[in-house]
């Protein structure tokens, strides 16, 4: 990262690992687990909150010396579901199935904490680059969970990914079918997110034990 | 009847956090002590019974297609929706506030007890959730949706307190030190998750469109299921408590 000081391409790479904004900071949970009985669905979500995130962060950091503390909730909030918005009408005019299935849950990001958390965290006290790198990096780091649970939930669950049967079919029982194997049906279940998480929490705690609570 | 209906489908089959994960943040952060978990649960209860019926009447009247039809038929095509989220969002921040100051007024001993959690509730997917949901089933009257603000809330309401006992009592047994905290916390709710799914039963199973035609017939019957286990959730709560800690041993 030629481009970047090391104090700010750590504000990229953090959360993506030690800092993570979901297994770490318990924040944006909300809708992160909803969505993720599909890979595509996961990804869109991913992006969708990475332009609003970085996006929000820059608008709030310029904003910062102006907004009066007493209201700064209500602010952030308008900017957000702005923000939302047009991520709503462009999903709704490019990719309408897609807005479907993820209904209420892009109008859902103006709530996410994770984006009120990093304006109240860092955009309100740092400057627009800054707050920029901060947004993507913990964008980035919502992305990664989002991804890695979409990926085990639609590949185990029905046997494929992004829709593409990569364990082959299960009507005409080719590739892994024509040995026995079956779907797990339970993975699409939406109570399977939260115990995948649980268990991206323990793989990732057991190896930095620093992370540890209690 | 069909109030009754939505009450107790809100409470249980769509349970606001077990179905569909809203208020997920405030629910792991909250959960710790029982008390202060029934403090913001009251709170959400609250609030939900007063931000669904004014987001109804605002969807209803502002910003439905064909909406604006009394204020004059030029303006019967306009379409507002997608203003739903700014306008259902700054509904939810004012009546927060609203309602923080009308009850600081008048019931301070309330304020003291909901007060610290009510500026926290504006942020709270729950709440946003609750009304956008609203709009996205239809639901068809101002008093359904109250219903449906209300059955939210006890729903959500359950389930921190729910989770609130499973964590001061799990303190007691040995839990993998990577999973402490946060990790087990995710885990338990996955397994209640999975115990209130079996509530999805109640309703005949399938979709929406065919369940109420044929619920109306075993309503009754399905009432008094219902109110015994609104008695049994305690119990029950328990019983998972147990028997995620023999899990973990």
């Amino acid at each position: 990262m030629g481009l970047l000081s090391k104090k700010d391409a750590a504000l990229i790479t953090d959360p993506l690992a030690d800092n993570n904004p979901i297994t770490i900071q318990v924040l944006g949970i909300c809708s992160a687990l909803a969505i993720t009985a599909e890979l595509k669905a996961s990804i869109v979500m991913s992006l969708s909150v990475l332009f609003v995130l970085g996006v929000g962060n820059v608008v709030i950091s310029l904003m910062r010396n102006i907004i009066p503390s007493k209201i700064r909730i209500i602010v952030q909030l308008i900017v957000v579901a702005t923000l939302v918005i047009i991520v709503d009408q462009v999903l709704k005019a490019f990719a309408y199935d897609l807005s479907k299935t993820l209904s209420v849950f892009i109008g859902l990001i103006i709530t996410n904490c994770i984006i009120m958390g990093r304006f109240e965290a860092f955009a309100l006290g740092n400057g627009p680059w800054r707050s920029f790198l901060d947004g993507i990096g913990n964008a980035l780091g919502y992305a990664v969970i989002l991804i890695i649970v979409g990926f085990f939930r639609e590949l185990l669950g029905s046997g494929t990914l992004l829709g593409f049967k990569v364990l082959g079919d299960p009507i005409e029982k080719t590739g892994l079918y024509a040995l026995g194997y079956e779907n797990n049906g339970f993975m699409l279940l939406s109570p399977m997110a939260l115990i995948v998480v649980g268990i991206i929490i323990w793989v990732q705690r057991t190896r930095n034990k620093a992370l540890v609570e209690d | 009847m069909e109030h009754i209906e939505l009450f107790f489908k809100s409470i249980f089959i769509d349970n606001m956090v077990f179905a569909t994960f809203l208020g997920m943040c405030s629910y792991l952060a909250v959960s710790k002590k029982v008390s202060t978990a029934v403090g913001l649960g009251a709170a959400v209860i609250f609030v939900l019974a007063v931000t669904v019926p004014v987001n109804w009447l605002l969807d209803q009247y502002l910003l439905q297609p064909g909406a604006l039809k009394w204020l004059g038929a030029e303006y019967a095509d306009y379409d507002l929706s997608f203003l739903s989220f700014i306008m259902f969002i700054a509904t939810i921040a004012t009546m927060v506030q609203l309602v923080e100051i009308i009850v600081e007024k008048f019931a301070p001993a309330l304020y003291n007890s909901l007060g610290i959690f009510l500026p926290l509730i504006a942020v709270n997917c729950a709440i946003l959730g609750g009304s956008l949901f609203m709009q996205s089933r239809e639901i068809p009257t101002v008093g359904l949706s109250l219903t449906y603000g209300v059955g939210s809330g006890i729903g959500w309401f359950l389930a921190i307190l729910a989770i609130a006992a499973i964590r001061e009592k799990i303190r007691y047994s040995s839990v993998p030190p990577a999973l402490r905290g946060l990790g087990i916390t995710f885990i338990i709710t996955g397994l209640m998750a999975i115990g209130f799914m079996s509530f999805g039963g109640m309703l005949t199973g399938g979709d929406d469109e065919g369940k109420k035609e044929e619920t109306t017939a075993v309503q009754v019957e399905k009432k008094e299921v219902e109110e015994k286990k609104v008695e049994t959730t305690e119990e029950k709560a328990e019983e998972l408590a147990n028997n995620t800690k023999e899990i973990t041993e």
